[in-house]
């Protein structure tokens, strides 16, 4: 027995199974125009949005340790730039979604440089106190419709596509292409060094602080990536919905609660738990809906009784029970397979 | 031979999957007081925290005056009669002097020991009264830590490394006070790293060595020898 | 003189604000803990005011007589029964069960009294005013400031000079020597709670004596409360009241150059003390 035995590898036979199916779930997402009906559609790009909101609160929750329930912000903001930027700089929507970006990015600077200065779930709350601050401000803005919102102008809408079947494919592959952009984006962030310092922060901050790390300043960029991710998403979101207002741009309860709701039951700190948890949450909204606040009910004391048993999530414990890793991102020792011939 | 007011039986530890005691057998006799020496890592704390119930205990594993407490919670022991002079002394940041000797009093267990008793014993403290516990010196927080053991009136009384940190004029002081509070009736043990100061107030000794019983004797006849090889764990 | 009444007026609704942020101050100061739910449990005491009142036929005041010891029981069942498991070195567990607490609060009172708009009616007190100085001050505002006075030095007073308070303060700082001079942690964390959520009750029926409110305002007064701690600093319960008077000062100055403009300002009041003095103005321990 000797070390040559013996080899590092990231990936598994479940992992490469996993990209294989995925691959060919893709290929049959992106023909889904085709074969799926509209409602299915439309449910589908909202799944995806969903999916790439709670991978984006996850990568700063469950690795950055950075707990927001104020990330309505940035959808809400990103929704009125798309709004604001088509509209009054005639910009076309795919570019203002872009741009919105980019603003999300720059807004968050100052955002993260005040509201670092809390902890824990100080920091949680101020994150809520700066959503109130947008929410607010925007509804003083007249020129968007002030407290009452606004919709997207016919001109805008058909400036996309000026089939409505055009446009329906066009908003469900925009979907689509952005989690799996959001997924792809947070994957390779993580397999990279700078992923490595993350999940370093998050296993042991002081410990990790003690090697070098500079800490704020990967919170930072995470906090401010993040956060221009969701002002896109937002967009996309509201490029959907064709009207926007403070209430619903702003809503803690659309944005966040199911949200949080959605990593808390899927398995906070890995890719794989968000996906499992969106699927888990639609398949819950689409037999419970109709029963309306007691559905909210019932997710809140789900989430709670996760948080009690099951920190890990649905994912956490599938992982534990067969030691599956779907997304290659830590290390396992592998035997070589025997030589034929050779004896100890 | 009277019964041991505490004994264990296979006492193990473990924190994780790292395990700290090994199935300990010890008893602590009534009225006497016994040293429990060993090195850094030895499980000298750990055994502390298993006897007053800070850590977790299987069943059956800790007998105090015949009645099964390896399962009780702390403050459940506490209220039996088992006080702890903890490592580093540990006074409460937030209470002045006096408040720490009176949280001391909280079990509601009757005998010598008040305010007016331990201020004749450490007349310091009584100077220094309302002054946060902590803006003391490390001598004066030890006497304070010993008498918030007091207060609680304990049969059993737990001095884990108490000599830690002072001064060894400090020291000298401690223990020449010692044997005016172990008083009537009382049973203690001296957890130390400092062997002589172990010895020289007990009448029995247990060494730890990583986890387990080393050596056990009297005191006064053990030799250096004996105690220098169960220490370091030579065969 | 309107500016002068405005900061006045804008004082008192500190003395309301303070109210809210005790209980929450309260509770960080002893177990650590920062209730997301909080504000959602003043909303329900408001609620719980007003079926004693329309049950009993009570005035209100009176009615805290009950109200208070039920959101005190409350308390002690829920630190106890679910709280206290969520203690311990990692933050998420108490954020997020927090947090689906508060969803769940939000929409069973949703589910029992519906989405309008209510209001515990007090007679006379609610519009009766006194002449001070050429301005006119509402009786319930003056009351409100004065009752938060004194539950402040009550709770002062029971911290420091009580051996409740005394063991609050040991358990707080070290939860295993405490727990060797025979305090049972959870039974002081729930005490801990039940004397919270009492404090709260009192916040919830003076809140719903002077607003209308209905089951989506707690993340709202949860926030007030928070701004008002962070201002005046932590650990600091009569820095808590200043905190409160600075925020509802703000809101009041802000509201008299624009009516769409009150909660704003207070945000924003909030974010530039953040800024300059981010530990707050008298803060005794730090987050």
């Amino acid at each position: 027995m000797s070390l040559q035995d013996y080899s590092v590898t990231r990936s598994s036979p479940a992992a490469r199974i996993a990209a294989l199916c995925a691959l060919v779930g893709l290929a049959l997402l992106i023909a889904a125009p085709w074969w799926a009906g509209r409602a299915d559609l439309r449910l589908m790009g909202e799944l995806f949005l969903y999916l790439s909101l709670a991978s984006l609160w996850n990568l700063m929750a469950g690795y950055a340790g950075l707990v927001s329930v104020g990330q309505q912000a940035f959808v809400g903001f990103g929704g009125y730039m798309l709004f604001a930027l088509t509209m009054f700089a005639g910009l076309h929507p795919l570019a203002a979604i872009a741009l919105a970006g980019v603003l999300g990015a720059l807004v968050s600077v100052p955002v993260a440089v005040l509201i670092f200065r809390l902890r824990g779930a100080y920091f949680a709350i101020g994150t809520w106190v700066i959503a109130e601050v947008f929410r607010l401000g925007f509804a003083q803005v007249s020129a968007l419709g002030g407290g009452s919102g606004s919709s997207l102008p016919v001109a805008i809408v058909k400036s996309l596509a000026s089939k409505r079947a055009m446009r329906e494919a066009l908003s469900y592959w925009l979907a689509l292409g952005a989690a799996v952009l959001v997924i792809a984006t947070i994957y390779l962030f993580l397999r990279s060094r700078k992923g490595l310092a993350l999940t370093a922060i998050r296993d042991n901050e002081l410990a990790a602080g003690s090697l070098g790390i500079d800490i704020w300043r990967t919170k930072f960029t995470v906090y401010v990536v993040t956060s221009a991710m969701t002002a896109m998403i937002g967009a996309l979101i509201f490029l959907q919905k064709l009207r926007i207002s403070p209430d619903a741009a702003f809503s803690v309860n659309d944005w966040t609660a199911f949200v949080i709701f959605i990593v808390v039951i899927g398995g906070i700190g890995t890719i794989e738990g968000p996906i499992i948890g969106t699927l888990l949450f639609f398949a819950l909204r689409e037999t419970l809906a109709d029963l309306g606040t007691t559905y909210l009910i019932v997710l809140g004391a789900v989430a709670i009784v996760m948080m009690l048993k099951a920190p890990k999530g649905v994912w956490g414990l599938i992982r534990t029970r067969f030691d599956l890793q779907l997304f290659p991102l830590g290390y396992r020792v592998v035997k070589r397979a025997e030589h034929k011939g050779q004896n100890d | 031979m009277p019964e041991p007011i505490l004994k264990t039986h296979n006492l193990a530890a473990h924190y994780g999957d790292f395990q700290a005691l090994y199935g300990l057998d010890l008893e602590i006799h009534q009225g006497e007081v016994l040293a429990i020496i060993g090195s850094n890592g030895a499980g000298k704390t750990t055994l502390m925290r298993s006897l007053t119930g800070l850590i977790r205990n299987a069943p059956g594993q800790i007998s105090y005056n015949g009645q099964d407490i390896s399962t009780l919670r702390a403050d459940q022991v506490a209220s039996l009669g088992l006080a702890m002079v903890p490592e580093g002394r540990q006074l409460f940041p937030s209470l002045s002097v006096k408040e720490n000797l009176m949280i001391g009093a909280q079990v509601g267990r009757k005998g010598p020991w008040d305010l007016a008793a331990v201020y004749r014993l450490f007349p310091i403290l009584n100077e220094r009264k309302d002054q946060p516990s902590t803006s003391l010196s490390g001598g004066q927080q030890q006497m304070v830590a010993i008498g918030r053991a007091l207060m609680a009136n304990p049969d059993l009384i737990l001095f884990d490394e108490i000599s830690l940190g002072l001064a060894p004029i400090i020291i000298k002081d401690i223990y020449d006070a010692l044997p005016g509070i172990i008083g009537e009736g009382m049973s203690a043990v001296i957890v130390e790293q400092d062997i002589a100061k172990a010895l020289s107030v007990s009448s029995r000794l247990y060494c730890l060595q990583e986890g387990r019983i080393s050596l056990e004797g009297a005191s006064d006849t053990v030799s250096r020898d004996e105690i220098s090889r169960a220490y370091f764990g030579i065969k | 003189m309107d500016w002068v009444n405005a900061i006045v007026q804008g004082t008192l609704l500190g003395g309301l604000y303070a109210l809210f942020a005790a209980g929450l101050s309260l509770i960080f100061g002893v177990m650590r803990l920062v209730n997301i739910a909080h504000g959602d449990l003043i909303v329900l005491g408001a609620y719980l005011g007003l079926t004693v009142t329309a049950a009993t036929g009570l005035h209100p005041l009176l009615a805290l007589l009950l109200v208070v010891p039920t959101m005190a029981a409350i308390g002690y069942v829920l630190q106890r029964g679910l709280l206290n498991q969520t203690l311990g070195d990692d933050l998420l567990p108490p954020l997020l069960v927090t947090f689906g607490l508060s969803v769940i609060l939000q929409n069973t009172l949703l589910e029992v009294y519906s989405a309008d708009p209510q209001k515990i009616s007090a007679g006379a007190l609610e519009t009766a005013s006194v002449q001070l100085g050429g301005l006119s001050l509402g009786v319930l505002p003056l009351f409100t400031f004065g009752l938060a006075i004194a539950v402040i030095w009550g709770l002062q007073w029971m911290f420091y000079r009580t051996a409740m308070g005394r063991a609050f303060r040991a358990v707080s700082d070290n939860q295993d020597i405490a727990q060797l001079m025979g305090l049972n942690r959870r039974h002081v964390f729930g005490l801990a709670m039940a004397l919270a959520l009492g404090v709260t009750a009192i916040a919830g029926i003076l809140l719903g004596i002077r607003t209308s409110f209905d089951p989506a305002i707690g993340g709202g007064r949860l926030i007030f409360g928070f701004e008002a701690v962070i201002i005046g600093g932590l650990g600091n319960l009569w820095g808590t009241l200043a905190g409160g008077v600075i925020l509802g000062v703000a809101q009041t100055v802000g509201a008299k150059i624009d009516p769409g403009w009150q909660i704003l300002s207070g945000h924003l009041a909030f974010l530039l003390i953040l800024a300059i003095r981010p530990n707050g103005l008298f803060p005794r321990i730090s987050a």
